[in-house]
């Protein structure tokens, strides 16, 4: 009933936003059912046009361009879920420790991360593939580690907030271990930053998983990726047809969407606090 | 020595001790990852002697502190050795691509900085308007947009619908400085797009902060008109937040170009160091990366030092 209330209470935007998040998570789950075709499948000639047995055509190697939206969907979303957990993972419970047993640990691994983010993102990204080779299990790797450090920050930053409270004094005072006083007095404390910080990573990390598709050094095909689709159909823009924005309009659809959320939740926590 | 002169030293040594942790980080990714650079550019096929020669010619054979020491010798004096894939020097290769990612990146910034700042102060002052609003909604969505997607669909318009600039920023041979801005605009202005919202929200969002302070209802009392206010009481006092985000998004300029020479066909150093990760190419990727970083490392010490030099509060921190 609250959260029914609370829901009703978002702006528009918001609301839009969470629209457009519960379709992309449909179609992500459902593809294998509506998707007419197979994402690697070649279905007919290539570059149909739109209508009739295509909805949106076919691509530069003749296959389904509306079923390969579906896949990409599917996809690119799923694997930066995945990132972006792995990512939380890291960084949340490095973060964590870090704020709590301070000291040396602290110290060690701030300056590394510290280190670790005087590289830009993408080009760090770019150095990694380029010794490891190209392939899905290596750059969901590569990229939750530099986000990690990202995560790492705010995470010890917001809990060393919580670390110096009376509350958490109290309980370490009444005895309880380390792990006790993380799971039960700080992290409650800090979940509604970490929750919106989700989001943020989230678009970060689809962002950047499809730019490096793009670049022909992330999904490799034939598994379709929405910033590879736009890479394959790029031809078509030199006359003028829509068809290669479609997907990074999917991609763009679907950042603004979180993003519109996440400044809602952003909005709500700061004006709960003053 | 006078404080600022002191905390600019302090910075400066700190930025190198910056950069040469980069360059470890950065040599010592090829020692961490697993497998043999040489095994891996031989193929699977080469017999151990090829094997053990290759390595002795990239100096593989040696220990990675050694290894390290020249290399960092070799950056020093401007000499980044030789690409795996073609053998040829890496600092000339790299040095004119440069010049044109700079070029690139210093036109995209001459219209975004004040284009952006002018646009966050109009906001801030007709703050909650419509125009505000439409400012709001539009930098939330540009900030999501990826780079080719903005790229594409100016190409689409700009390029084939209406012919008024090229889609391909090809240079040919000795162009004019006038001909040079007119074939970079849409990469340019691609970049201008995608960087402007973050400043802008940036700019409103501190002078909208500042213009809860007490001394800046004074000068409203005393009947300062509100552009006044926010001009000469107010922006004063946002520029270190305003540099650093400026300058944050400088950096990311130099990095977000990568994506946009690759769009545009554009000769430049990002457009290198995506084909050298395709070949992988691993000394020329380190050098491509080293330089970028530098730069990146460079901005952010600029950022310090100006918004603490126009703050002088900032000085006294403890």
């Amino acid at each position: 009933m609250n959260t029914l209330k609370l829901l009703r209470s978002a702006p528009p935007t918001a609301k839009f936003g969470m629209i457009l998040i519960a379709i992309y998570a449909v179609i992500a789950i459902l593809t294998p059912w509506i998707a007419p075709h197979g994402q690697a499948e070649i279905v007919g000639l290539e570059f149909e046009p739109w209508g009739g047995e295509f909805i949106l055509g076919t691509d530069n190697l003749g296959r389904d361009m509306l079923s390969r939206m579906f896949y990409g969907i599917r996809n690119s979303v799923s694997i930066a879920l995945a990132t972006t957990i792995l990512s939380f993972a890291l960084g949340t419970v490095l973060g964590l420790m870090a704020a709590t047993l301070g000291g040396w640990i602290d110290q060690l691994m701030s300056r590394l991360v510290d280190v670790l983010m005087a590289i830009p993102a993408i080009l760090f990204a770019l150095l990694l593939l380029t010794i490891t080779g190209t392939g899905i299990p290596q750059m969901i790797a590569i990229i939750a580690v530099i986000e990690a450090t990202r995560v790492f920050r705010l995470t010890r930053a917001t809990a060393m907030n919580v670390a110096v409270m009376d509350f958490v004094e109290a309980a370490r005072l009444r005895g309880e271990g380390t792990f006790w006083v993380i799971r039960r007095e700080i992290l409650p404390n800090i979940t509604s930053p970490l929750i919106a910080e989700f989001g943020l990573r989230f678009c970060f990390v689809f962002l950047a998983i499809s730019a490096l598709s793009f670049l022909g050094l992330g999904i490799q095909p034939p598994t379709a990726d929405l910033g590879a689709m736009v890479r394959d159909n790029a031809a078509l823009i030199t006359f003028g047809e829509l068809v290669p924005l479609l997907p990074a309009a999917a991609i763009a659809l679907l950042t603004v969407a979180v993003n519109f959320v996440v400044d809602w939740m952003l909005h709500r926590a700061s004006g709960l606090k003053s | 020595m006078s404080p600022i002169v002191r905390m600019i030293a302090g910075r400066l040594a700190l930025g190198v001790l910056t950069l040469v942790l980069v360059s470890l980080v950065i040599f010592m990714a090829v020692e961490l990852l697993p497998g043999d650079i040489a095994q891996e550019i031989l193929g699977q096929s080469a017999t151990p002697e090829t094997v053990a020669a290759f390595r002795a010619e990239l100096g593989l054979d040696q220990s990675p502190p050694i290894r390290y020491l020249n290399w960092l010798g070799g950056v020093l004096t401007g000499d980044l050795g030789n690409s795996l894939a073609t053998g040829r020097d890496i600092s000339s290769m790299i040095f004119d691509r440069f010049g044109r990612t700079l070029f690139l990146a210093g036109y995209a910034a001459a219209i975004s900085v004040p284009l952006a700042v002018t646009l966050g102060i109009l906001a801030a002052l007709y703050r909650n308007s419509i125009f505000d609003r439409i400012v709001n909604v539009a930098t939330l969505s540009s900030i999501s947009f990826p780079e080719y997607f903005v790229a594409y669909i100016l190409i689409l318009f700009l390029s084939v619908k209406a012919s008024i600039f090229p889609s391909i920023a090809d240079f040919g041979r000795d162009p004019t400085f006038a001909e040079m801005l007119y074939r970079t605009f849409l990469p340019a202005l691609t970049l201008v797009l995608v960087v402007t919202a973050h400043m802008m929200r940036m700019t409103r969002a501190s002078i909208i902060n500042l213009m809860a302070q007490p001394y800046i209802e004074m000068a409203r009392l005393k009947g300062a008109g509100p552009m006044r206010v926010i001009l000469r009481h107010a922006l004063p006092n946002a520029l270190a937040p305003i540099i650093n985000v400026i300058a944050l998004n400088m950096a990311y300029l130099i990095t977000g170009v990568v994506i946009v020479e690759v769009v545009f066909v554009y000769p430049g150093l990002g457009q290198l160091m995506v084909d050298s990760v395709a070949k992988r190419d691993i000394t020329v990727v380190q050098g491509c990366c080293l330089v970028f970083a530098g730069v990146y490392i460079l901005l952010n010490l600029l950022a310090d030092v100006l918004s603490i030099a126009t703050n002088p509060q900032l000085l006294h921190r403890k």
